[in-house]
């Protein structure tokens, strides 16, 4: 009894991980089902999806025009004080006064990328970019600009 | 809390003749994280486990005081990173309950596809671990191939891999990508037919069996008396599934069975896990080609105030139970958060578990636990 339960157990053994290497020796005759991307080298082919959550970005026309009003509804949004808005006023040509923007400063160093400035924003004035690779040498250099210099807010934009 | 020469010196005092104590952890590669454990030996018996918290501690629920009802919930993602889309539901729920929105059918559909994928994730990478703690490395690879699948899908419709922020106080952030089902039903197919393969290698290799079986028992009385919930405790025979006693969203028109096993083991633990999947694309199947039409979020204020008073949601995570217990005091900020993480309950029963057992059994009923450390932590 005790040499039949013995050799079932062998047996069993021996099956069990024959069926696990024949598994394994598929996958190495079949490299077509190699999953695995080469990740730096294939950055050309990198095709992100269109909500992925990179960085916060302002979006400039051609004539470097943005939508920001300097409402600071994103700023108000932020868990982490990653926005900070410095706003300024300009003179119209009729004379008035009119509230703009005149640096939004964003600290990527901070950022958790949790989407509620986005979407916060009533103009859609900022969006999330697909850019990842984030590393400097320098902490300072995390501290970003967004409004490009010299751009101005959009005409009928409020 | 000791420091490193405290416990060295504790032990020089206290501990006995022919006694050993090792720690493992906080940097060990078996603990998934800053797990620090404080083992006392007798040759290769366990006799001690004392587990010294605090290494990834980050205050959440202070931080959260400070958070408004919109904010605090990307924090919720932090604590169990594995199963973020649940906790970011169990949140924005307590929210909603205070507030009584009505959230959209079709966001309560996208809710739960989303958690069930979130938990089939959760599980793959869990099994994949699981494996490479008792050193077979080839499933880890296996699993990630199918997870991998869901991390597409959510990347494209949440933005994000891990830490999603995607349900939102009154329904979800965003509506599905265009191409979500169509996705989700690829990854169905493939699911299914890959999932063999799990078995060939890992459920019925037998080096794998003679490790599990008959290691880590935890009997039915004591997984109630610890506290755990979640597969642990299902692997006992404990009926605790949230999903099952306390429906949410629209759990209780699907079809699913709450997986139980007897045996108590670490094999039934993780044989409940392996049977939860199964669950989980089955609920997925139901629900991916009747997602309703209409909106997905539920039209809220602009500034969230829960009236004053006390409100408490659950939800099942991955893990087991995780629940909100919010008391407001009709402030925009909450007056106090307390979050009920299903890992710190279930790691208070593995000195139990492990007591009396070998050193090398250790990894094997502590991967069964699946445990996360931030989420212990918080």
């Amino acid at each position: 009894m005790f040499l039949k339960e013995y050799i079932s157990d062998v047996y069993n053994g021996v099956t069990s991980l024959l069926k696990g290497m024949r598994k394994t020796g598929y996958y190495f005759f079949h490299p077509k089902e190699i999953i695995t991307q080469q990740y730096p080298e294939n950055r050309a082919t990198l095709n992100l999806p269109e909500r992925f959550r990179g960085e916060v970005v302002m979006t400039h026309d051609e004539h470097n025009e943005h939508a920001c009003t300097g409402c600071t509804a994103c700023e108000l949004a932020c868990p982490n004080g990653t926005i900070k808005i410095i706003t300024k006023f300009d003179v119209t040509p009729e004379g008035k006064k009119k509230k703009a923007i005149d640096t939004f400063i964003y600290h990527l160093e901070l950022c958790t990328m949790c989407n509620l400035c986005i979407v916060a924003c009533p103009t859609d004035a900022i969006k999330m970019a697909q850019n990842f690779e984030h590393s400097v040498f320098d902490r300072n250099k995390l501290t970003k600009k967004l409004n490009l210099p010299g751009s101005k807010i959009r005409e009928g934009v409020e | 809390m000791y420091t490193q020469t405290e416990i060295i010196k504790d032990t020089t005092v206290n501990g006995s003749e022919g006694e050993l104590v090792i720690n493992v952890g906080p940097q060990h590669p078996a603990t998934h994280g800053v797990l620090h454990l404080v083992i006392t030996l007798n040759g290769e018996t366990i006799k001690k486990i004392e587990p010294h918290l605090g290494y990834i501690h980050r205050s959440i629920e202070k931080m959260c005081e400070s958070l408004s009802y919109r904010q605090f919930i990307y924090v919720t993602s932090r604590m169990d990173y594995l199963s973020s889309h649940i906790n970011n539901l169990g949140s924005a729920h307590c929210v909603e309950k205070g507030m009584q929105i009505e959230i959209p059918a079709r966001a309560k559909v996208i809710r739960v596809l989303m958690s069930e994928l979130t938990r089939i994730a959760s599980h793959e990478l869990w099994l994949g671990a699981m494996a490479m703690d008792l050193g077979a490395f080839t499933p880890f690879f296996y699993a990630f191939r199918e997870r991998e699948m869901i991390n597409d899908i959510m990347e494209e419709t949440c933005g994000a891999r891990l830490t999603m922020n995607y349900m939102v106080p009154g329904g979800v952030m965003y509506d599905i990508h265009p191409d979500f089902q169509q996705k989700v039903k690829a990854f169905v197919k493939q699911f299914k037919e890959k999932v063999t393969e799990y078995d060939d290698l890992v459920t019925n290799n037998i080096i794998f069996q003679n490790r599990m079986k008959g290691v880590g028992i935890l009997s039915k009385e004591d997984a109630v008396s610890y506290g755990c919930t979640g597969p642990v405790a299902r692997g006992s025979g404990v009926s605790c599934d949230i999903r099952k006693i306390f429906p949410y969203e629209i759990y209780d028109t699907v079809a699913f069975d709450e997986v139980l096993e007897t045996a108590g083991d670490s094999f039934a633990r993780y044989m409940v896990r392996v049977r939860e999947m199964h669950q989980s694309i089955r609920i997925i199947e139901q629900l991916i080609d009747n997602i309703p039409e209409g909106e997905y979020q539920a039209k809220t204020k602009a500034v969230l105030k829960l009236p004053k008073g006390e409100f408490y949601s659950r939800v099942e995570t991955a893990r087991g139970e995780f629940g909100v217990y919010i008391v407001s005091e009709g402030a925009t900020t909450p007056y106090r958060i307390k979050f009920r993480s299903p890992g710190f309950s279930n790691l208070s029963a593995l000195e139990h578990m492990a007591k009396g057992s070998k050193l090398g059994d250790l990894m094997a009923t502590m991967g069964t636990l699946d445990l996360v450390i931030p989420d212990i932590d918080r």
